[in-house]
């Protein structure tokens, strides 16, 4: 009896937890609406200046490129490490010592 | 992979898989797309052709000194374009302001530095997969 309970308690747990997630999400401001926090100033002034200001009428590309041309380089470096990482372990420098390492 | 078919058929798709990436890329400032998109079609084009013609077939085209040079150019030509605003209007990556020409927007000369940044990030996402895929692969024939 006892151990049937314990063993509930994780279940009565997640069910608590779900139902409080849940309840935080009811309370989000819906789909597109403009009382999101995240529809503030900047985007109205990104929407209304980005073409007069960078001449890019793609409003991505100006703000990938232009407006946050830090946020990409960040992921051009991400990219170059990977693969300098990649190399670093995988390149075959020298085919002659591999060939007498390997003893199988 | 030896079959007649395959080859033929890639080597007629090929070319143009790797002008609409730079189709995607010069476009990136107009329309959906840019440097990430078309960097990774021109460089899944070179994946498809090492698939299709061996590893070795494909180091002829796209040695590893090329790569060097395309990684580490498309990095530098990014960061020298930065430099450019540094000394022109005195931040990082500054655009229309350093003096870069905004054009007529809609054309594809517009959009001041955009497009160049376009080429930079895209050279190094192509270089990135065909370098990855290289390395990856290399193990087995070596």
């Amino acid at each position: 009896m006892r151990k049937s309970v314990i063993r509930k308690l994780p279940l009565l747990f997640f069910v608590l937890l779900f139902l409080l997630l849940a309840y935080n999400v009811m309370q989000m401001p819906g789909h597109a609406s403009t009382a999101a926090p995240a529809y503030n100033d900047a985007t109205a002034h990104y929407l209304e200046e980005a073409v007069s200001e960078t001449g890019a009428i793609n409003v991505i590309a100006a703000i990938l490129a232009d407006y946050r041309a830090f946020d990409t380089l960040g992921e051009t470096i991400v990219l170059f490490t990977s693969i300098v990482a990649v190399a670093s372990i995988l390149k075959v420098t020298d085919k002659k010592t591999r060939a007498v390492d390997d003893h199988e | 992979m030896n079959d007649i078919i395959i080859k033929t058929i890639v080597r007629l798709l090929i070319p143009f898989i790797q002008l609409y990436g730079i189709f995607i890329i010069l476009h990136g400032h107009i329309s959906p797309g840019g440097g990430f998109a078309g960097g990774a079609l021109i460089g899944t084009s070179l994946v498809l052709y090492t698939l299709v013609f061996g590893i070795e077939s494909s180091k002829r085209k796209f040695s590893e000194r090329v790569s060097e040079f395309a990684e580490s150019g498309g990095i530098i030509l990014y960061i020298s374009l930065g430099l450019i605003g540094v000394f022109m209007a005195g931040s990082f990556l500054t655009n229309i302001d350093a003096g870069f020409p905004s054009g007529n927007a809609g054309s594809i000369f517009s959009g001041g530095m955009i497009p160049l940044l376009m080429i930079g990030i895209g050279v190094k996402v192509a270089s990135t997969i065909i370098t990855l895929f290289h390395s990856l692969i290399e193990e087995e024939s070596a």
